[in-house]
C-alpha cells in the first residue's frame, strides 16, 4: 500500500503559522470567487494568541467520514485520497463533520452541503500563497522523514557545527 | 458595490431604533472610510458644542474598502471616531486584528452609535440582525474576559468582540476600546465615550462574501505586495519590531526620560528592542490577511510578575519605560499588560505615571497626596501600583484618571510644567526638542500629540533634513506625508507597511480601483488626503478651536535638552513656534489665524462647511485690517 503513503495533504506547521488566514482567503477566492473565510476549505484556529494553526483534510486511510455518511454522498478517490463530494446526494445533515476528528469539514453556508479541500488539483493555492511558509504539500512518509532529520539535527549539533 | 459593503448601520442605544443607510459612492469616494468617512459622519450627526460624554455625542465605528478581503494589512482594520473627551476635539483611534474584516462580512462600512442604554448592555450584531444583550454579568470584567464570556454565551468561536474594561466603565478619560485580546483603539479615550453609553462591547459575526471589482488584477496587485513585504520595506517589523527605536532615539539624543527632563536614558540597553526579544518575546503572530506579521508577544519567565503576556510596541514600552525612568522591563510589560486588562491607553497612562513622578520629584506631591507610594523616577513597582489605582480610580489615580491636562488643573501648585500634552491627549516617544520638522506635525495634529498623524520623525531621524532648524517650506514635506498618512488612516491599512507602496498615492489609488472599481487617480486621493485633514481641522474649529491651541509640551519649550549627546541645548522658542505655524498654514492655504479659506473649501469640494470659517474669517480679516 505504498501509493496510500505517498499521498499528499496540506499541513501546517505550528512554529511558523502565524494565524493570518490568507490560506482562507485564497481558498475561497479560488473556490468560489469570494472572499469569505467561511466558504474556505482550510481553516485556521487561534488560541490566546500564541498558539496559531491551520487545519485541513488529512486524507485518512478508511476515512471515518466516507464510512459515516449515511446518504452516500462521500467517497475517496483510490488516487490521490481526496474526499469527493456528491452535492445531489449531501443533503447537509452533518454526520461527516461529527465524525471528523480535525474539523476539516465545513458546511457552506449558500448551498448547505459540505466542502472538503480537494487539493487544488495537485497545487494547493493556500500552499503557494502562505506568506509564512508554514504550510507544506506533503506526504506522511516525507512528514516523517522531515522529523526525523530535524530531530537527528538537534541531537548532533556540536558535531554539525565541526563538520562546516 | 465593489469592496465597500454600501451601508450605514445606525443603532439608536436609548430607543433601541435599528436602521441601515446606504452609503453613497460619491461619499465613499470623497471620504474613503476609516477616519475620512467617520469625521465626515461625526460632523454629520453632532450638534456643535457637545458635550463628549454626553449622550448626544455619538460614537461611530468604520472600517475601509479593503476590510474583508485579503488586502495585506488592509483586510483587517476598523476605527472609532468621536469627539474626544481628552481633547474636545475629534478623537479617532484605530486598530486591527480580525474584528473589522468580521465587521465588513456581516455588511457594513460604517456604524454610528447613538444616545445611551439605561443599563450596561452590548450589542450583538449577527449579519443583518441586531441585538441589544444584557451586560450586567460582564460589567467590571476585563475586554478579554468580556470576549470569552461573550463567545461562549453566544456559542460561537469565530464571533471578535471589540470591548472596553473597568477604565472605560468608570469613565476614566483615557479609557480605549480593546479587540482580539491585544488590540487596542487606543488613543484620545474612544472608551470612555463608550463607557458613557453604557456599551460594554460589540460583538460581530458576519458571513456575507466581501467582493471586489478586478479580482485578478487585485490578487497579483496584492501578490507584488506580499513580495514586498518580505523585503527591506518591513525588516523592522519582522525582526526587533518597532522596539527597536529605543537604542536608535538613545544614540540621537531623541528618547524623552523622565517624563522630557533628559532625552538619553542610561538604562536604555536593559529596555531595548534586542535585550526585550533575546529574553521576553516568546511568539511573533498577525492579524487577518497580513503578510508581514509583527505582533510580538512577550512572556514575563521570572520573578514577581512572572507570566505576564503581552504585546509590545515601541510607545507603551517608552512610556513605561525611559519615560518613567523605569528599566525594569518585567515592571513595564506588566504596566501594559494591566492598561490592556482595565482597558486603559498605555501610552497615555504612562505619560500620566511620568508626570505624577515629576510631580513627586518636585515636592508638588508628597506622600500624602500618593497615599504612601515613593513615587521618584525608576520605582518599578510604584509605576505598577499606580496603573491599579488609575484604573480603579483610587486616591491620586482618581484625579490621573482624568488625563494628565485635568490631572494637572486640579493638582494644582504649578503641575501643568509638568503636562506634556498637546491639545490635552498626552505626549508621544519622540523628542522633538530636537526634531524640528517633526514638532510642527505635532502642533497641528488634529487629534492633538500624535507622531502617527504625520510621520515627520522620520525625515528628521534619517538626517533627510537638519532636524536642529526649521527653514521657511519645510512644512510642505509635512504637509505631502500627514495627507498620505490620512490616506492610510481611511483606507485603514497598516502604517507598518508604508513602505510597501513605492509610489505612494499612485499604488494606493490603483489599488482602491482594483478593490471598489471606481476611478481614482493619484492626484485625487492626494485631495482626498487633504480633504480629510482639512475636515479634521474644520470639526476642531466648529469646537472653538483656534490657532492657540497649536501648542507643544511645556518642557518642549522650557527645558533645553540638557545631556551630552547630539542635541544637547535643542528646544523650541514661542517665537520659533510661531514661524513655524504660519510656513505651515500658508502651506496649507489657511489664514495666519490656522482656518481654512473659503477658496480652499471649494477645492476641496466641503462648501457645504463654510457655515463653520464664516463667520470667523470675517474676525481675522477684521482684525487684519485694524
Amino acid at each position: 500500500m505504498a501509493t496510500i503513503h505517498a499521498r499528499k495533504f496540506i499541513t501546517a506547521d505550528p512554529e511558523k503559522c502565524v494565524g493570518c488566514g490568507v490560506c482562507e482567503y485564497i481558498c475561497a477566492f479560488e473556490k468560489e470567487k469570494a472572499f469569505n473565510p467561511l466558504k474556505s476549505r482550510i481553516r485556521v484556529v487561534r488560541l490566546d494568541s500564541v498558539i496559531n494553526l491551520a487545519v485541513a483534510c488529512r486524507l485518512c486511510e478508511d476515512a471515518p467520514c466516507v464510512a459515516a455518511c449515511p446518504r452516500d454522498a462521500l467517497t475517496q478517490s483510490e488516487e490521490t485520497g481526496i474526499i469527493l463530494v456528491d452535492e445531489d446526494k449531501c443533503n447537509g445533515c452533518g454526520w461527516c463533520i461529527e465524525a471528523c476528528d480535525y474539523g476539516a469539514i465545513t458546511l457552506h453556508p449558500d448551498s448547505k452541503t459540505v466542502i472538503i479541500c480537494d487539493l487544488c488539483d495537485g497545487e494547493p493555492k493556500c500552499v503557494e500563497w502562505c506568506p509564512e511558509e508554514a504550510l507544506d504539500f506533503v506526504s506522511k512518509d516525507i512528514l516523517a522523514q522531515k522529523a526525523r532529520i530535524t530531530v537527528v539535527k538537534k541531537l548532533f549539533q556540536e558535531a554539525i557545527k565541526s563538520l562546516s | 458595490m465593489f469592496g465597500y459593503a454600501g451601508r450605514i448601520l445606525r443603532i439608536d442605544l436609548s430607543s433601541g431604533a435599528v436602521k441601515t443607510e446606504p452609503l453613497r459612492e460619491e461619499v465613499a469616494k470623497k471620504y474613503i472610510g476609516g477616519i475620512g468617512l467617520g469625521i465626515r459622519l461625526l460632523l454629520d450627526n453632532s450638534e456643535a458644542g457637545v458635550d463628549p460624554l454626553s449622550p448626544e455625542n455619538p460614537l461611530i465605528l468604520t472600517t475601509g474598502p479593503f476590510s474583508g478581503t485579503i488586502a495585506p494589512t488592509g483586510g483587517n482594520g476598523h476605527a472609532f471616531v468621536s469627539k474626544s473627551p481628552l481633547t474636545g476635539g475629534v478623537g479617532e483611534a484605530k486598530s486591527h486584528g480580525f474584528f473589522g474584516s468580521e465587521m465588513k462580512r456581516a455588511g457594513y462600512d460604517a456604524i454610528i452609535f447613538e444616545n445611551k442604554a439605561e443599563k450596561p448592555i452590548y450589542i450583538w450584531i449577527d449579519d443583518d440582525n441586531v441585538q441589544f444583550m444584557d451586560a450586567k454579568h460582564l460589567w467590571g470584567k476585563s475586554p478579554q474576559e468580556t470576549e470569552t464570556l461573550i463567545k461562549e454565551e453566544l456559542g460561537d468561536y469565530y464571533i471578535r468582540v471589540a470591548a472596553i474594561g473597568l477604565a472605560g466603565e468608570k469613565l476614566s478619560r483615557i479609557a480605549c476600546i480593546i479587540n482580539d485580546r491585544t488590540r487596542a483603539a487606543g488613543r484620545t479615550g474612544m472608551g470612555t465615550v463608550m463607557g458613557s453609553k453604557n456599551l460594554k462591547a460589540i460583538a460581530i459575526r458576519g458571513t456575507k462574501d466581501v467582493k471586489v471589482a478586478h479580482p485578478e488584477e487585485f490578487l497579483e496587485f496584492v501578490k507584488m505586495l506580499h513580495e514586498r513585504m518580505k523585503g527591506p520595506a518591513t525588516t523592522k517589523y519582522r525582526t526587533l519590531g518597532t522596539p527597536l527605536n529605543v537604542l536608535v532615539h538613545n544614540a540621537l539624543g531623541a528618547l524623552p526620560t523622565r517624563n522630557f527632563t533628559n532625552a538619553t536614558f542610561e538604562g536604555a540597553e536593559k529596555v531595548s528592542g534586542e535585550y526585550l526579544n533575546e529574553r521576553f518575546v516568546v511568539r511573533i503572530v498577525g492579524c487577518s490577511s497580513c503578510a508581514m506579521r509583527c505582533e510580538h508577544i512577550a512572556v514575563v519567565p521570572e520573578g514577581p510578575y512572572k507570566g505576564t503576556t503581552v504585546r509590545v510596541e515601541y510607545e507603551p514600552l517608552w512610556a513605561f519605560g525611559p519615560n518613567c525612568g523605569v528599566d525594569r522591563m518585567d515592571a513595564i510589560l506588566k504596566a501594559m499588560e494591566l492598561c490592556n486588562y482595565y482597558g486603559l491607553d498605555s501610552l497615555s497612562a504612562g505619560n500620566i505615571v511620568g508626570f505624577a513622578m515629576d510631580c513627586y520629584e518636585h515636592g508638588i506631591l508628597t506622600e500624602k497626596d500618593t497615599g504612601g507610594l515613593k513615587l521618584n523616577f525608576g520605582n518599578a513597582e510604584a509605576m505598577v501600583k499606580l496603573v491599579h489605582m488609575m484604573a480603579r480610580r483610587e486616591g491620586l489615580g482618581d484625579v490621573l484618571a482624568e488625563g494628565v491636562r485635568r490631572a494637572a488643573e486640579k493638582i494644582g501648585r504649578g503641575a501643568e510644567k509638568f503636562a506634556n500634552h498637546i491639545k490635552g491627549l498626552e505626549m508621544t516617544g519622540y523628542d522633538i526638542r530636537g526634531l524640528k520638522t517633526a514638532a510642527v506635525g505635532y502642533a497641528v495634529s488634529f487629534r492633538g500629540a500624535d507622531h502617527n498623524r504625520h510621520g515627520a520623525y522620520g525625515l528628521d531621524l534619517k538626517g533627510t533634513v537638519d532636524r536642529f532648524k526649521f527653514e521657511k517650506g519645510r512644512s510642505k514635506l509635512v504637509i505631502e506625508i500627514e495627507d498620505l498618512y490620512t490616506i492610510i488612516d481611511s483606507l485603514i491599512i497598516c502604517k507598518f507597511s508604508r513602505g510597501t507602496y513605492y509610489e505612494g498615492f499612485e499604488d494606493l489609488a490603483k489599488y482602491y480601483t482594483l478593490v471598489t472599481g471606481i476611478s481614482m487617480t493619484a492626484e485625487e486621493l492626494r485631495l482626498a488626503g487633504e480633504r480629510i485633514n482639512n475636515l479634521g481641522r474644520l470639526f476642531n474649529i466648529r469646537e472653538g478651536f483656534t490657532r492657540k491651541d497649536d501648542h507643544l509640551p511645556p518642557k518642549v519649550m522650557s527645558t533645553p535638552i540638557p545631556d551630552d549627546t547630539v542635541s544637547k541645548g535643542s528646544y523650541i522658542t514661542q517665537e520659533e513656534l510661531d514661524f513655524m505655524l504660519d510656513d505651515y498654514y500658508a502651506a496649507r492655504g489657511w489664514t495666519r489665524e490656522g482656518i481654512p479659506t473659503l477658496e480652499k473649501l471649494r477645492e476641496l469640494g466641503l462648501e457645504d462647511l463654510a457655515y463653520i470659517v464664516e463667520g470667523k474669517l470675517k474676525e481675522s480679516s477684521g482684525k487684519e485690517v485694524n
